[in-house]
Order: C-alpha cells, then sequence, then structure tokens
C-alpha cells in the first residue's frame, strides 16, 4: 500500500464515493436529512430565527443585557414582575 | 416581565430538547447494541450476528438521520429567544460546545461512514474499531452537551465580569469535571442504555410474537436485554448520587420533586401522597439516616445545612441580589470621575454577585417551581424505570429458560414497553429542568432576565412551525423504521445458531 498523499486522498474520495453509489435505503435517508438541513438553514435560520443581537458589537451587547438585567422595567415596555 | 413571553419561549425550547431527546438515548443505546453484535461476529465469524449488526445498524442510521441537528435548533433558540442568556453565558458555553462540534464531526462523520460504507472495504478490526468509536464519540459528544447543562445547575468555574457583563471563565478543568456534569452524563449515557436495551426487546418481541426471525429475535433480545439491564442498574446508582448532588447544590429541586413543605432530620421519602417511608430520603439525600433534608419553608426561612453552615433566607438572598443589581448599575452608568467610588461599586457587585439572580424576584415564594409537576415526573420516572428493569430481567429469565415464545404476555410486554422508556426518559428531563425554575442559571439568572426582547407573536409562530416540522419527521422517521422492522435482517443460516447459542435452544 502506498502512502503517498495523493493516493490516500483518491482511495477516500473513493471509498466515499462507491458507498454513496452502492446506498439503497440510504438514499432514502440523506433525502431526509438534505431536506431537514433546508428546513432548518434556509427556511428556519433565514426567516424566523435572526439572533436578536446580531450585528451588535460586544460593547452594545454588554450594554443591552446589562440593562436588560439592571432595568427590568424596560424590557419590552411591558409589565414588570 | 412579560409573562406570555417567558411562557411561549420556555415551551417552545421544552418542545424543542424533548424531540432533540427523543433520537439522543436510542442512538446512545443502539451504538453500544451494535458495536456488541459485531464485537460478537468478529470473534465468531456467524453469518447470523453480521445480519443482526447489519439490521440493528440500519435501524440506527434511521434514528440517527432524522435526530441529526435536532441540537442544532436549539442553539438557534440560544441566540433568538434567549439571547441575555447567551450573552451571559457565551464565554463558558463556547468551548465545550465547540469541542462538542469538532468530537462529533470528526469522530462521528468519520467512524459512521466507514461503519455503514466499509463493510467490505477495510478490515474486520478496523470495521469494527469504527463502530465502537461512532458510540464512544455519541457518547463523548453528549459529554460536552452535558458539561453546558451542568453548569446552568451548578455554576462553578467561572466569575462575573462586571465590565462585560458576563460571566467568565477561569478553569476550564473546573467546568468540565463539574460534579453535577460527571454525573448526569453517566446519568443520560446509562439511560440511553436503557433505551436502547427495551427498543431491541420491543422489535425483537414483534417478531417473536409473529413467529418471524426466530434465531435472530432471540439472539438480538439476549443483547439488548443484557445491555438494558446494565443501563437500568447503572442509572439506578447514578441516580442516586444525582440525589445527593441536588440535595447539596439545589436543595430547593428536591424539595419539589418530594413535595415536602418542612424538612428536618430523618425525613420520610414519599411513595405517593400519603404513604412514605421513613428516613429513606435522608438517606438518599445525606446517605445518612439522621440526615437533614431542607423543606419548601425551611429554604425560604433560612437553615442550618448538614455541614453546620447557615443557608440565608431568601429574603435575605433577594436584597443582595438587588445591592449587586444597584451595584451594577451604577458601576456601568454613572459619569462619576472618582475612580475609588467605581471601585468600590464593582467590589460590591463581585461580592454579591453569587445572589444576583435573586435580584430580579419579586417574592421569595418565586423560588418554588411548578411542585406537582416535578413531584409527579419523579414518580414517572422512578416507577417506570422500575419496572422496565423487571421486564429486562423477566426477558433475560425466560430466554435463560428457553420459555420466552410461551409467554406471549411478556413479549407484548416488551412491545409496550418502547414508548414507557421514552416516556420515563422525558419524565427525568423534566424534574432535572423544571424542578430548576425560575433559575435559567441557577442563583445567577432567571429565566425571565434570560429572555431576549421579542414580540410573542413570532414566538407563538416559530413554535407552531417547530410543531408542524417535528411532528412531520417524527411520522418521516417511525414510517421509515416501521417499513425497515417489517423487512427484517438480511438473510442469515439458521443452521449455525444452535452452535452459537446453546442456552437459548429452539423451541
Amino acid at each position: 500500500m502506498s502512502w503517498n498523499p495523493f493516493y490516500l486522498i483518491s482511495a477516500i474520495f473513493r471509498f466515499y464515493r462507491d458507498g454513496f453509489r452502492n446506498m439503497t435505503w440510504g438514499k432514502v435517508l440523506w433525502a431526509v436529512i438534505l431536506l431537514k438541513l433546508f428546513i432548518l438553514f434556509v427556511v428556519l435560520r433565514l426567516f424566523f430565527f435572526k439572533p436578536a443581537m446580531s450585528g451588535k458589537t460586544d460593547e452594545q451587547k454588554s450594554e443591552i443585557v446589562g440593562n436588560a438585567i439592571t432595568r427590568p422595567n424596560l424590557i419590552n415596555n411591558t409589565k414588570t414582575e | 416581565m412579560n409573562t406570555a413571553l417567558i411562557n411561549w419561549s420556555r415551551l417552545q425550547f421544552a418542545v424543542t430538547a424533548a424531540y432533540h431527546w427523543l433520537f439522543v438515548p436510542l442512538t446512545l443505546g443502539l451504538a453500544l447494541i451494535i458495536a456488541v453484535m459485531e464485537t460478537i461476529y468478529y470473534r465468531n465469524k456467524q453469518t447470523l450476528w453480521k445480519s443482526m449488526t447489519k439490521f440493528w445498524m440500519k435501524l440506527f442510521a434511521i434514528n440517527f438521520a432524522v435526530g441529526i441537528a435536532t441540537g442544532l435548533i436549539l442553539e438557534f433558540e440560544f441566540g433568538t429567544n434567549w439571547s441575555n442568556y447567551s450573552w451571559l453565558v457565551g464565554d463558558i458555553f463556547g468551548a465545550p460546545l465547540a469541542i462538542e462540534g469538532i468530537v462529533a464531526f470528526f469522530m462521528e462523520a468519520t467512524f459512521f461512514a466507514v461503519m455503514f460504507f466499509g463493510w467490505e472495504k477495510v478490515s474486520p478490526g478496523f470495521h469494527l474499531a469504527s463502530t465502537w468509536f461512532t458510540g464512544i464519540g455519541a457518547a463523548l459528544s453528549a459529554y460536552w452537551i452535558l458539561v453546558a447543562n451542568g453548569w446552568m445547575q451548578n455554576p462553578v468555574g467561572t466569575v462575573f465580569n462586571p465590565d462585560t457583563v458576563r460571566n467568565e471563565m477561569v478553569s476550564f478543568g473546573t467546568v468540565a469535571t463539574n460534579p453535577v456534569a460527571v454525573n448526569k452524563f453517566f446519568h443520560s449515557v446509562f439511560s440511553g442504555w436503557m433505551t436502547g436495551g427495551v427498543f431491541t426487546i420491543g422489535v425483537s418481541a414483534w417478531y417473536l410474537l409473529k413467529k418471524k426471525k426466530i434465531p435472530f429475535a432471540k439472539s438480538s433480545m439476549a443483547v439488548g436485554s443484557l445491555v438494558g439491564i446494565a443501563g437500568a442498574v447503572a442509572v439506578i446508582l447514578s441516580g442516586d448520587r444525582s440525589g445527593v448532588d441536588i440535595a447539596r447544590y439545589q436543595p430547593m429541586k428536591l424539595a419539589a420533586v418530594e413535595g415536602l413543605d418542612n424538612g428536618g432530620r430523618n425525613a420520610s421519602f414519599s411513595i405517593v401522597p400519603g404513604v412514605s417511608v421513613p428516613s429513606m430520603l435522608s438517606i438518599l439525600a445525606t446517605h445518612d439516616p439522621n440526615g437533614y433534608v431542607p423543606g419548601i419553608n425551611d429554604i425560604i426561612l433560612g437553615y442550618t445545612d448538614n455541614d453546620g453552615g447557615y443557608v440565608l433566607p431568601v429574603q435575605a438572598k433577594m436584597w443582595r441580589g438587588r445591592k449587586a443589581l444597584a451595584a451594577l448599575n451604577y458601576y456601568r452608568n454613572s459619569n462619576d470621575s472618582v475612580p475609588e467610588n467605581k471601585a468600590l461599586f464593582k467590589r460590591v457587585v463581585e461580592s454579591n454577585s453569587a445572589y444576583m439572580g435573586y435580584g430580579r424576584l419579586s417574592k421569595p415564594a418565586d423560588v418554588v417551581p411548578n411542585v406537582p409537576f416535578v413531584y409527579w415526573s419523579f414518580r414517572t420516572m422512578v416507577y417506570l424505570g422500575c419496572f422496565i428493569l423487571l421486564v429486562l430481567i423477566l426477558v433475560q429469565f425466560f430466554l435463560y429458560k428457553d420459555k420466552i415464545m410461551k409467554n406471549r404476555w411478556l413479549l407484548r410486554l416488551a412491545i409496550i414497553s418502547i414508548p414507557l422508556v421514552y416516556i420515563c426518559g422525558q419524565a427525568g428531563w423534566i424534574v432535572s429542568e423544571v424542578g430548576r425554575q425560575p433559575w435559567a442559571i441557577q442563583d445567577l439568572l432567571t429565566v425571565g432576565a434570560a429572555t431576549s426582547s421579542l414580540s410573542v407573536a413570532a414566538v407563538k409562530t416559530t413554535f407552531f412551525i417547530f410543531l408542524i416540522v417535528f411532528a412531520l419527521f417524527l411520522v418521516i422517521e417511525i414510517g421509515i423504521m416501521l417499513k425497515a422492522i417489517q423487512k427484517g435482517p438480511d438473510p442469515y443460516f439458521p443452521d449455525e445458531i444452535n452452535s452459537t447459542h446453546q442456552n437459548y435452544r429452539r423451541e
């Protein structure tokens, strides 16, 4: 067996390629995985789960959280505990 | 605080976490079962064992495929619904979650592929090692997640930094070896073995009831019941340790588990309301029948613990918490030009930061979780766990006596045990997470202060989207799995069975 890195990479590539090609029931699972990842990362992440403090600097985040935990009245401008 | 926002955010997180936990225990349990089966095949080279390994591997893959990335949704929710919390814990959770990601990706992805694609392509020894490493990788992933969870239950190895408004790690080793996390890890992994074992005997029982694939089903049952028994016994032992940890670090959770209003020495354990075992709670909580266990009222009013230390009343903790928050507010917002003044307020924050979360409470009774829910969840977990252990032992006994086929009631019980073991695991997490309310981080942050400033409608919308998506994928998984079970294992040679299973003779 050669330890040539190109041979190794090629062998790993063929290993995965043949594995995927020869799959039977596994193809259904891959379809399920891809569908789920699409829903998670494209639909949910992009449209529904935007990080509440994205785009803020660390200083701004400290400011927001510092205000939130020390001045509960300001959160949501709603009735406090 | 907007109660509706908190409740919807909590419900969404609870449903997501519960959904995630449908897949994790079976992954952990089946990983061990297929590794044991392949090890036997590696040693005896019997086709039956290869067929068994491949069949259970297929069910493992289905569960893995549908469960994959469900944990990521929790991380989405941290950023969106729990942004205050995420900022406060970011420095601590970063390392464990990064390690989890790397371990999960490299170990599981690499060895998982070898396990499925490598049957005829790598040596039997390397294939076997890959199967074991897939299971070990899954368990290691769970460890780092539970380090994060354990820190929320018992925040150690960190300090609160008033400048950044973050809890910052001062000792990775202390965080990684947090006794709550370590015990949670073992308790969770062993419950996974139990789940895997019950799933295996339940599916095998279905074949036996149908009188199909009998040698395969009996051999699978033998492995499944042994792994399940080992898991159940280890769950009991680690659960005992959990009791001691909860008594030490989260006494209110223990009081809620017991519905204990007033504690004392020789505390009784409640079997059901009105029926109790004298001194048993003291033994479980302190390993001493004379040990002191505080009740809800004791915790609210203050008490002396088993080490002789005085635990402050909640009102006093609230006072110190408010002092910390007021000092933090002044320290961060004041234009005081005298450095000594700011340094003084910083010291006030630091010396009272252990009670910071109490500053957000409006009354002492706010520290009491939903007692009936926690009380009955604990009993559901314990009684179902004992029932399942009994079923596993009976299955093993009748397999050994070669009378499993004649006890069809037991085969039916084995099938019924599959949903029961899931209810058992979910009940355990309810005890752990509902029992620590109102804390997102024990004593440091309430769930109310942890939530993001979102509209209730937005959280409701994502909640129902999740519910639909989760239900859809669950139906898909169950459908694919039932189809795979109906198809059964690959053909094997029944003649080989008698030589390898002398204890499990064909009936």
